[in-house]
């Protein structure tokens, strides 16, 4: 008889190997689809995983994981602070739309003026932006006790709708010649996030993407908060007694994320997106919850996952264009990596035991 | 602006129609709820659901056999998370959101080459002189049948919840799983039965979208109608019959927003577009207040130890 033993830790080599686990699973599971949509598995794999790095135009893709790694990273790390203390904000998608808009539109208030105060205003106004989306479901929880799950989802889609609006309206372009989307702000130089090395993909975002791994782990591991954090997420108990005040928490890390997650969508749309359109999101808030899961909630292992998910969606897009795979097969396949993930989990606080329990 | 081209028996009828899916994700999300597990995957089988049913009710030309694939695929796709959370012990919360974005991406795939579309219509049932009357009729009487079936899951539920011995039970797993694991109930599988009950009517509900609300395929056409469904729950304190009440509200937010839009009324679409949203986290403020009727083992999960 097969049957499943808690462990009275949770195992650490599991836990580090997991994920590892899980994306060699989900590389099996994906292959097969792919052959069920008729592509060729290994070929399609191997454009995902290898083609960015060490394929024949590794020096094009190569920069762009830097591009789009560094936003899923920047959210992942706000978001794993909240998840590690049961703390659910799940619409990061809509405080990355809202710090974009703050921080252009804080922007484009000054066009055409060239200074160089402009870009660094528009940074503050980015993060100001997301945090301020992000307290309005953390203020409902701590003061009326609302789930911040659905009130942070809710105002993902009103976020969309606003981002309508303002690109139809209070930020189009006015010699834009009708068409919705603001001004590019990459042809001016004032509000250009540019490339800082040229060639390297290496922007402001990927910047602050590295100072929040170094930040969140200084404050998870050297930090009362962080130790707070951790002590909420593993025994809210022994938190209460602890003296834990759970509003300054929730407060705390819903801001935080809230403003890197606006953070991200600032430099996303002053840099490689360039303008406020409809649909300069692409759902990175969403991705970001399976990095930061896939980083195991911690800043490391984030900066690889982020990594890792950056190369599938790079590789995907090259799959497409060479063997005509579905972009939806690319989600499907970033969706199946956090399903295994969850499952594999199960070894790190459990032992699969055989035969019958020992009595004691 | 013209807003006497708004006629109130219509709009009336049309609210039921608005508010159909809605009712069945959330009468199924409430079995699931009442019986500990919160299942956030809502959002993902009703779009699986929505386009296994398209597919189906396409390709055999019958939109019933179409509301039964998707009620079959909500199903599935719910085993995954039951998988999940019962035996592999995962997060809840966590699961969840993964079967939402599995799903999304899912139906992407699933539905590429049924973009554009008509499905085969689903023909009102019509009654003879009751269909007829005056007002009365066509809010009552003239209807698809799965609208009718919505309302009788309800009746249905609430019979079964209050007055049933397997109600019983379920609540018992829901409020103390170790005290029904103690009696001798088989806390996972009943578990596993309300998961698949959730996921069924979840499916049932996004085919209702594609096939008879809308009726056509667009990806992410649920457009966050599983969330407002789970908010839903909480707003009807895990009763039946306040599920129906707080459906035919948001859909008659959603419909009156629509005819607002058509309307021409002075303020902007995207607001009115995002009314159903604000009034979600509105009523779910209001409402936060009291959760002294959440089941008690909610969003536990169950290990049996010994």
């Amino acid at each position: 008889m097969i049957r499943l033993e808690k462990r009275p830790q949770p195992s650490r080599a599991w836990s580090m190997a997991t994920p590892l686990v899980a994306v060699l699973a989900t590389m099996l599971f994906g292959g097969l689809l792919f052959a069920a949509l008729g592509k060729p598995p290994v070929e399609a794999i191997r454009t995902i995983f290898w083609e960015p790095l060490f394929g024949e135009f590794s020096f094009y893709y190569r920069p762009q994981l830097l591009v789009k790694g560094a936003p899923l990273v920047l959210i992942a790390i706000g978001l794993s602070l909240g998840f590690r203390a049961g703390i659910w904000n799940i619409g990061a998608e809509g405080q990355y739309i809202m710090g974009a808009i703050c921080g252009a539109g804080a922007g484009l208030a000054f066009y055409p003026a060239e200074s160089f105060f402009i870009f660094p205003l528009m940074v503050v106004a980015g993060a100001l932006g997301g945090w301020a989306w992000a307290m309005i479901p953390a203020v409902l929880k701590t003061r009326f006790g609302t789930n911040e799950i659905l009130v942070s989802l809710m105002l993902v889609y009103v976020a969309e709708q606003f981002l309508a609006s303002v690109s139809l309206g209070l930020l189009k372009n006015p010699e834009g010649f009708g068409f919705p989307g603001s001004r590019n702000l990459q042809s001016w130089d004032s509000a250009h996030n540019a490339e800082l090395i040229t060639g390297s993909g290496m922007h402001w975002g990927v910047v602050a993407a590295l100072i929040a791994v170094i930040f969140a782990y200084v404050l998870l591991n050297r930090h009362m908060t962080g130790y707070h954090i951790r002590l909420t997420g593993e025994a809210p108990r022994a938190a209460k007694f602890a003296g834990v005040n759970p509003t300054r928490l929730v407060l705390f890390c819903l801001g935080t994320s809230g403003a890197l997650a606006g953070l991200a969508g600032l430099f996303e749309v002053s840099g490689p997106s360039g303008q406020i359109t409809i649909d300069f999101n692409v759902g990175y808030g969403f991705t970001a919850i399976i990095v930061a899961f896939l980083g195991r909630l911690h800043p490391v292992g984030i900066l690889l996952a982020g990594g890792l998910m950056a190369l599938t969606y790079i590789g995907g897009d090259i799959a497409q264009s060479n063997l005509q795979l579905p972009a939806a097969a690319i989600q499907v396949f970033q969706g199946m990596l956090l399903f295994f993930l969850l499952a594999f989990d199960l070894l790190t606080n459990f032992r699969i035991a055989v035969g019958k329990p020992v009595q004691a | 602006m013209d807003l006497s081209a708004i006629n109130p028996v219509l709009l009336i009828a049309s609210l039921m129609v608005a508010a159909t899916p809605l009712l069945l994700a959330a009468i199924g999300e409430l079995v699931v709820e009442k019986s500990g597990v919160l299942n956030l995957g809502v959002e993902g089988m009703m779009i699986v659901g929505a386009i296994a049913g398209f597919a189906t009710a396409v390709e055999s030309g019958s939109p019933l056999l179409g509301f039964i694939a998707a009620a079959i695929a909500g199903a599935a796709l719910s085993i995954l998370f039951a998988i999940l959370t019962q035996f592999a012990q995962a997060n809840q919360v966590a699961s969840g959101l993964s079967l939402t974005l599995f799903g999304l991406g899912l139906s992407a795939l699933m539905g590429q080459s049924y973009v554009g579309i008509k499905p085969p219509q689903m023909g009102d049932i019509h009654i003879p002189v009751l269909s007829d009357l005056p007002v009365v009729g066509p809010i009552l009487f003239g209807h698809d049948i799965i609208l009718y079936f919505g309302i009788a899951l309800t009746a249905a539920v609430w019979w079964v919840l209050k007055y049933s011995r397997i109600g019983l039970v379920l609540r018992a797993v829901g409020e103390n799983h170790d005290a029904a694991h103690a009696l001798g109930y088989k806390v996972i599988k009943i578990r596993l039965l309300a998961i698949m009950f959730g996921g069924a009517c979840a499916g049932l509900g996004g085919a209702y979208i594609s096939l008879i609300r809308v009726p056509q395929w667009t990806e992410g056409m649920t457009a966050g109608i599983g969330w407002i469904a789970l908010a839903l729950v909480v707003f009807a304190s895990w009763k039946p019959w306040r599920a129906l009440l707080g459906a035919y509200l948001f859909g008659g937010v959603t419909v009156v927003q629509l005819n607002l839009q058509a309307a021409g009324v002075a303020i902007p679409v995207e607001y009115l577009a995002m009314s159903p949203y604000l009034i979600t986290i509105l009523v779910l403020v209001i409402l936060s207040a009291d959760k002294s009727s959440a089941p008690a083992s909610l969003g536990r999960n169950f290990h049996a130890s010994r």
